[in-house]
C-alpha cells in the first residue's frame, strides 16, 4: 500500500509537469492580456519537434531547444492577429490550435508509434532523495519537472518582483494607461506571446521526449485547455500555480490507481474535464473581486483611439 | 507650438494653433468641452501627431513621436483621466512610469525616492495601498509624483480640479505654487473661470479648435473670458414658470447602496419627488451619484430601503420592470451603457423600447414603426447623420449622446433620471435640452438631475440636494438664501 | 521613409466584403501551397485535386452535400451564439448528445411506431439531447461567471467518453459481434436517402430550414435584437434590461439543439447505430465555427460556406488517398483559411496606405 501512494505521488508530478509548464506559460501570456486559446495545439508541436528532433540527432535537449523555437514561432500568428490586427483572441487563438494539431501530424506522420531509444535519466538530488517519501515523490524526477517548478518561480519573481514583470502586468490591466508612461505595449504583448508559446512547446516536449518516450496525433489530449483552465484556477499567479497543477496531475494519475476497483475507465478518463469544471466551479463562489482576473483580458488595444 | 492642426474623421479637433509657455509661468488653457485643449496636449505630450505644425522646446524645432520623448525633453502630463493602474499599488503604478526603474528590485529604491518626494512637497503618501482604494485628490498626487519623479520641467494638468473637493483644490494649487516657485512651467486645463483667473499668469481660450484669444489674467476678467469662450455673451434665457408641485412620484426611504469595491457609497437617503417637480442633486462628481441613479432605475442592487413609484414598490427590480413604470434614464457612462456601437442607429433608437407594443407584434419587432421612430428623433434632436442605416460606432460622441437623450425623453417619462445630460454638448444643444427639460415639467413629469454645473442646477430645479460621500448636506428651495454656502456642503464641511 | 498609416473603414459595402472573403481564401490557400510545397506535395495538384474531389463529380458533389448538412445546421445555431459574444465551441458534444438522445429513442420506441412518428420523434429528441448539453454552460456562464469556452470544451471530452461508456456498456448491441456500438436503428427511424448517394434529405431540408428561419430570427425578431445587443455591448443590455440568463438559454438551446439534430442525422441517415465518438462527427463541431465564420455570422450564408467547407472535408479525404497525406491535412486547411479570414476583417475594416516621405 505504501508503495502505491508513493508510486502514484511520484506519477501526479510527472503528470503535473507538462500542465505546469504550460500554466505558467499561459499566466504571462494573459498577464499581459492576451488570451491565447492556442496552447494545445502549440504543445502539439512542441511535441512533435522536439520527438523529431531526438530521433534523429540523439540530443534530446536540442530537442527541447528547437520545440521552443517552433513553440514561438507558431505562436507569432496569433500575437499578429490579436496584437497588431486587434483580431478577436478566440477565435484566433482555435484556429491556432487547428493549425498547431493539423501541422503536428502531417509533420509527425512518419515518426508515429516509433520508439524512442535514448533516455532522459532522472535527476536524483543528492541527500534530498534520502528522505523517507520525499525523496522518492520530489526528488528523483525527470529534469523537467525540476525545469517546470523553477521556471514557474522565475515566473513569479519576474512578474512580481522585475520592472519588466510590472510593465507587463500593467499592460493587461490597462493598456491605455500603460502606453502614455512610455511603455511599447505592442512589443511586451508579442513578447508574453512568444513566452507563452515557448512554455507550452516545452510542455509539449515534455510529453514525446520524456512522459510517454514517443509521438502520436492528439497526444496532447487536452492537456492544453485543461492549462487555460488552470490559469483561472492559479489566479494568474505562477506560484499558485505549481500546486494546482499537480494536484491536477493527481487527478490523470488516479484514474488509472481507481482502474481495478471496477469503475467504468471512461468514467475515469472523464475525471480531469469533470474536474476543472468542478473546480471553476468552486471558484465562481468566491467573490469574483478578488479574482485578481487581467482587467482588459481579451480586450484588443487600439492605439490613439480617443 | 506653431501652427499645429489634427482632426479626426474629417473633424478639425485642432486648427492652425500657436501656443508658448516661458518659464516659471502657469499658463491657463481654457475652453468650453470639445474644444480641443486634451487633443492639443496630447498632441504635445506625444500620444498623438499632428497633422500639421512643429513644437519647439529652447528655439529647438523637436518631433515628438510618443509619451517616452515627450519624458525626456521635460514634458509631463497628469490626464484628466488618471492613467493609473487601479490594481496595482501605488508604488508600482509610480515604478512603471519611472525612466530609472531598476530592472530588479524595483519597488525597493522607488519606495525611497517618493519618501523623500513626499518630504519635499509635503505630502503623505501610503504607498502600499492599491490605487482603487485611494481618494481622487490622493490618485493625483500619484500622478503629480510620478512627472516630477521624471524631472518634468513643463507640466500638463489636464481640468486638475473637475475630480477634486474645494478643500482638495486649495491643496493642489498650494502645490501648484510650490512647483512655479521651483521654476518648473505648468500648462492649466480648464473650463472654470474662477480658477484660471485664481491660478495663472496667461491664459489662451479655444474655441472649436482654433484659439479664439489671450490674454495676461491681470489686465482681463471673467466676462471677457467667457465671451471668448463661447464666441458670444452668455445669456441663458430659460425663464422657469412658477409651477404647483403635483401629487409624488417618486419616494426613496433611507437608501443603502454598495459600489463596485465593496464600500458603502449612498448612505441612508431618503426624499420625495413631486409632479412637475425638477429636483437637483449637486456635488462633485464620485460622490455616490452614479450609484444613486443606478439604484433607482435598477441597474445596481440596494442593500436596504425603498423606493417607489407612484406609490408602488420598485426596489431591486428588474431595470425594464421599472421602465415599464415610467423612468426613463440618462446614464452618466452613455457611451459605455447606451450604445451597442457595431449596431445600427435605428437598433440604438429602441434599446429601452423595444419591447413596447408599439415596436414589437408578439415576438417580432416592427421595423418600419422604428425606423419612423429614429427619423423623429434624429430630426428634433438634430442628429447629424447620413443615414440612419449606418452603424452608430461612426457617430461622434456629441451625435451619440443627442441620439441617447432623444430616446430617454421622447417618450414623456413620468419619472426622468438624468444623469449630467448637458456635459459635451454644445451651447445650442445645451439650451434644447434644457428647455425641453423645463418642457417636460410642464407637462407633468418630475425629473432628478444629477448635475456638477451648479448654474444649470440653480436654472432648472425647484429643489436641490446637496450629496457628499452619499449623504445629503442639505434639502432646499433653490432660491434658498443658506446656498450662498453650497462650496463647503459640497465639501462636507457643512450640512443643514 | 516609408510609414503605414491605416485608418477606420466606414460604409463597408456587401462588394468590398465579399472581395475580402475572397481575397482571404485565396491568400489562405497560398499559404497552404507552401505548407504542401515542403510536405513534398505539388500544391496545384493538390489543391486542385481538393476541388476536383469534391465538386468536380456527380459522386463527388453528393458526398459534399452529404457533409454539408451537418455543418450548415451547426454552423447557422452559431451564427446566433456568436452574435451574442457566446464562444460555443462545444457543438461537437453537443452533436453527440444529440445522437444519443436520438439513438436512445430510436432504440426504445422504433418497434413500436411508424416511420411518421418515429421520425421527428427523434428530431425531437436530438434537438432535447443537443440542446440541454448548450444550456448548461449557458447556466454556468451567467449564473458562476464560467468562461463558456472551457465549459463547452470539457464538455465535448466528457460527452465523448460518456458516448463510451454507453456503447461498450450498457447499450452494446448484440449485433456487433463483440465490437463496441449499440444495435442498428429499426427501420422505421432511418431517414430515407436520395436514391444513389448517402443523402438523408430529410435533415438537407431541415438544415435549410433552420439557416433561414435563424437569419428571420436574428434580423427581424425581438429575441434576435436582444441577442444581438448582449453581443455588442453587454452593459447596454443590462441598462436596456434584457434578462441574460433567459437570452443566453434560449440561445444556447437553439444552438445545441441544431448540433444535435445534426448527431440525429449522422446517426439515423448515416450510420444508423451509435459508434465511437470519432465516427459519429468527423470533427463537425470544430468545422462549423469557420463556416460560421466565414458566412460573417449570418445563418443564411451557412448554407453555401457550409457546402464550401463540406467539399474540403470530402476533397482532403481523396487527396489523403491520392497523395498519400495525413488526416491533419483537413485541419491544416481549415486553420490556415481560419486565420485569413479573421485577418481579412482587418483589412476590411481599416484602410492601409502607405506613405512615402523624405526625411
Amino acid at each position: 500500500m505504501e508503495d502505491i501512494i508513493i508510486s502514484t505521488l511520484q506519477r501526479a508530478m510527472v503528470a503535473g509537469t507538462p500542465l505546469l509548464l504550460a500554466t505558467t506559460g499561459e499566466v504571462i501570456c494573459e498577464r499581459s492580456g492576451i488570451l491565447n486559446l492556442g496552447v494545445e495545439g502549440v504543445m502539439a508541436m512542441g511535441a512533435v519537434t522536439a520527438f523529431i528532433v531526438t530521433i534523429t540527432t540523439g540530443q534530446p535537449w536540442l530537442g527541447v531547444l528547437v520545440a521552443i523555437g517552433a513553440g514561438m514561432a507558431i505562436s507569432i500568428i496569433h500575437a499578429f492577429a490579436s496584437i497588431t490586427l486587434q483580431a478577436n483572441q478566440v477565435v484566433s487563438g482555435l484556429a491556432l490550435t487547428m493549425l498547431g494539431l493539423g501541422l503536428s501530424g502531417m509533420i509527425g506522420k512518419p515518426y508515429v508509434g516509433k520508439p524512442l531509444s535514448i533516455k532522459m535519466d532522472d535527476w536524483t538530488i543528492p541527500y534530498l532523495s534520502d528522505i523517507p517519501y520525499l525523496g522518492k515523490i520530489l526528488f528523483t524526477q525527470s529534469p523537467f519537472f525540476y525545469l517546470a517548478i523553477f521556471l514557474a518561480l522565475v515566473a513569479w519573481f519576474f512578474l512580481e518582483r522585475t520592472r519588466l514583470g510590472i510593465q507587463i502586468r500593467s499592460t493587461g490591466e490597462n493598456p491605455r494607461a500603460t502606453e502614455t508612461q512610455g511603455v511599447n505595449v505592442f512589443r511586451l504583448r508579442y513578447l508574453s506571446v512568444l513566452i507563452g508559446g515557448g512554455f507550452s512547446a516545452l510542455a509539449g516536449a515534455h510529453l514525446s521526449i520524456s512522459y510517454s518516450k514517443s509521438w502520436i496525433e492528439g497526444m496532447t489530449a487536452g492537456r492544453g485547455w485543461i492549462a487555460i483552465a488552470l490559469t483561472i484556477f492559479a489566479l494568474w499567479n505562477p506560484g499558485r500555480a505549481i500546486w494546482a497543477a499537480f494536484l491536477f496531475g493527481g487527478i490523470f494519475v488516479v484514474q488509472y490507481l481507481m482502474q481495478p476497483l471496477g469503475i467504468s475507465p471512461n468514467f475515469l478518463a472523464m475525471l480531469p474535464y469533470l474536474a476543472t469544471l468542478i473546480i471553476l466551479f468552486l471558484i465562481s463562489l468566491k467573490d469574483p473581486r478578488k479574482l485578481n482576473a487581467p482587467a482588459m483580458l481579451g480586450e484588443p488595444y487600439k492605439r490613439g483611439e480617443r | 507650438m506653431n501652427a499645429i492642426s489634427k482632426s479626426f474623421h474629417g473633424i478639425h479637433a485642432n486648427q492652425d494653433i500657436n501656443l508658448v509657455v516661458e518659464s516659471g509661468e502657469i499658463l491657463g488653457l481654457l475652453g468650453e468641452n470639445g474644444a480641443g485643449k486634451t487633443t492639443l496636449m496630447n498632441i504635445l505630450y506625444g500620444l498623438y501627431q499632428p497633422d500639421s505644425g512643429q513644437i519647439k522646446i529652447n528655439g529647438n524645432p523637436i518631433r515628438i513621436n510618443n509619451p517616452v520623448e515627450s519624458i525626456t525633453h521635460g514634458i509631463g502630463m497628469v490626464h484628466q483621466h488618471f492613467m493609473l493602474i487601479q490594481n496595482h499599488s501605488v508604488i508600482e503604478n509610480i515604478a512603471l512610469g519611472y525612466k530609472d526603474t531598476p530592472f530588479f528590485f524595483p519597488k525597493i529604491s522607488i519606495r525611497k525616492k517618493v519618501e523623500q518626494f513626499s518630504k519635499q512637497f509635503d505630502f503623505h503618501m501610503d504607498t502600499e495601498k492599491k490605487v482603487w482604494q485611494l481618494s481622487a485628490g490622493e490618485q493625483q498626487r500619484v500622478e503629480i509624483i510620478k512627472a516630477l519623479l521624471n524631472g518634468a520641467d513643463l507640466l500638463i494638468l489636464d481640468e486638475p480640479t473637475s475630480v477634486l473637493t474645494p478643500l482638495e483644490i486649495k491643496e493642489l494649487i498650494a502645490i501648484m505654487r510650490e512647483m512655479k516657485a521651483k521654476g518648473h512651467m505648468i500648462i492649466f486645463i480648464s473650463h472654470k473661470l474662477d480658477e484660471i483667473m485664481d491660478i495663472c499668469d496667461r491664459v489662451v481660450v479655444l474655441q472649436k479648435g482654433k484659439i479664439a484669444g489671450s490674454a495676461d489674467t491681470r489686465n482681463t476678467d471673467k466676462k471677457a473670458l467667457a465671451r471668448m469662450m463661447v464666441g458670444r455673451d452668455v445669456v441663458f434665457n430659460i425663464n422657469r414658470e412658477r409651477l404647483t408641485r403635483g401629487e409624488r412620484v417618486l419616494s426613496i426611504e433611507n437608501l443603502n447602496v454598495f459600489g463596485e469595491k465593496g464600500f458603502q457609497v449612498v448612505k441612508n437617503i431618503s426624499f420625495d419627488l413631486f409632479k412637475n417637480e425638477i429636483f437637483g442633486i449637486a456635488g462633485v462628481s464620485g460622490n455616490g451619484q452614479r450609484e444613486l441613479a443606478e439604484a433607482i432605475t435598477g441597474i445596481r442592487p440596494i442593500a436596504s430601503g425603498k423606493v417607489t413609484i407612484n406609490g408602488k414598490d420598485i426596489t431591486n427590480t428588474s431595470p425594464r420592470h421599472i421602465y415599464d413604470n415610467g423612468v426613463s434614464h440618462v446614464p452618466e457612462e452613455r457611451i459605455r451603457f447606451g450604445i451597442a456601437p457595431g449596431l445600427f442607429l435605428y437598433d440604438n433608437a429602441i434599446l429601452k423600447q423595444h419591447h413596447l407594443k408599439k415596436f414589437s407584434k408578439r415576438y417580432f419587432l416592427n421595423y418600419s414603426q422604428v425606423k419612423h421612430h429614429t427619423n423623429t428623433i434624429v430630426d428634433r434632436f438634430k442628429v447629424s447623420t447620413h443615414s440612419i442605416n449606418n452603424q452608430i460606432r461612426n457617430l461622434s460622441g456629441g451625435n451619440i449622446q443627442k441620439l441617447i437623450l432623444g430616446r430617454e425623453i421622447s417618450e414623456q417619462p413620468q419619472l426622468l433620471v438624468a444623469s449630467h445630460p448637458t456635459y459635451g454638448l454644445d451651447v445650442g444643444a445645451t439650451e434644447f435640452l434644457r428647455k425641453h427639460l423645463l418642457h417636460l415639467r410642464k407637462q407633468g413629469s418630475s425629473v432628478l438631475l444629477f448635475s456638477e454645473d451648479l448654474e444649470e442646477i440653480f436654472e432648472l430645479c425647484d429643489r436641490v440636494a446637496v450629496i457628499f460621500q452619499g449623504e445629503f448636506m442639505a434639502i432646499l428651495d433653490s432660491d434658498d438664501e443658506r446656498f450662498s454656502d453650497i462650496g463647503l456642503m459640497m465639501a462636507g464641511s457643512k450640512r443643514i | 521613409m516609408i510609414t503605414i498609416k491605416t485608418t477606420d473603414r466606414y460604409n463597408i459595402t456587401a462588394f468590398r466584403s465579399f472581395m475580402t472573403i475572397i481575397l482571404s481564401l485565396v491568400a489562405g490557400l497560398g499559404v497552404i501551397s507552401i505548407i504542401f510545397l515542403m510536405a513534398g506535395v505539388n500544391p496545384l495538384h493538390a489543391i486542385s485535386e481538393i476541388f476536383s474531389g469534391s465538386f468536380g463529380s456527380i459522386y463527388g458533389f453528393k458526398e459534399t452535400l452529404t457533409k454539408a448538412i451537418p455543418l450548415i445546421l451547426i454552423g447557422a445555431g452559431l451564427t446566433l451564439a456568436f452574435r451574442a459574444k457566446f464562444w460555443n465551441i462545444g457543438a461537437e458534444g453537443q452533436l453527440l448528445m444529440g445522437a444519443i438522445f436520438a439513438t436512445w429513442v430510436g432504440l426504445t420506441f422504433g418497434e413500436l411506431l411508424p416511420p411518421y412518428f418515429i421520425v421527428p420523434l427523434i428530431f425531437l429528441a436530438g434537438f432535447i439531447g443537443g440542446g440541454l448539453w448548450g444550456i448548461i454552460p449557458a447556466i454556468l456562464k451567467i449564473k458562476y461567471s464560467i468562461n463558456e469556452v472551457i465549459s463547452t470544451l470539457m464538455l465535448n471530452y466528457i460527452c465523448a467518453e460518456l458516448l463510451t461508456m454507453l456503447i461498450v456498456g450498457p447499450w452494446k448491441g448484440k449485433t456487433r459481434f463483440g465490437f463496441p456500438g449499440t444495435n442498428n436503428l429499426p427501420d422505421s427511424a432511418i431517414l430515407g436517402l436520395i436514391p444513389g448517394s448517402r443523402i438523408h434529405y430529410a435533415t438537407l431540408i431541415l438544415a435549410i430550414l433552420c439557416a433561414i428561419v435563424l437569419c428571420v430570427v436574428i434580423y427581424k425578431t425581438r429575441f434576435g435584437y436582444e441577442a444581438r445587443v448582449v453581443g455588442e455591448n453587454p452593459d447596454a443590455g443590462k441598462y436596456a434590461g434584457i434578462n441574460f440568463l433567459k437570452t443566453s438559454l434560449i440561445l444556447m438551446a437553439i444552438s445545441g439543439g441544431l448540433a444535435g439534430l445534426a448527431g440525429v442525422g449522422e446517426v439515423a441517415g448515416i450510420h444508423h447505430y451509435l459508434g465511437y465518438p470519432a465516427s459519429v462527427s468527423s470533427g463537425y463541431g470544430f468545422t462549423a465555427i469557420i463556416v460560421a465564420w466565414l458566412a460573417k455570422l449570418n445563418p443564411l450564408f451557412t448554407i453555401i460556406s457550409g457546402i464550401f467547407f463540406a467539399g474540403i472535408l470530402v476533397g482532403g479525404d481523396a487527396i489523403q488517398i491520392s497523395l498519400g497525406l495525413p488526416a491533419a491535412t483537413v485541419e491544416i486547411v481549415n486553420g490556415t483559411l481560419l486565420i485569413f479570414l479573421i485577418m481579412g476583417d482587418y483589412f476590411l475594416n481599416h484602410k492601409i496606405t502607405l506613405q512615402f516621405s523624405h526625411t
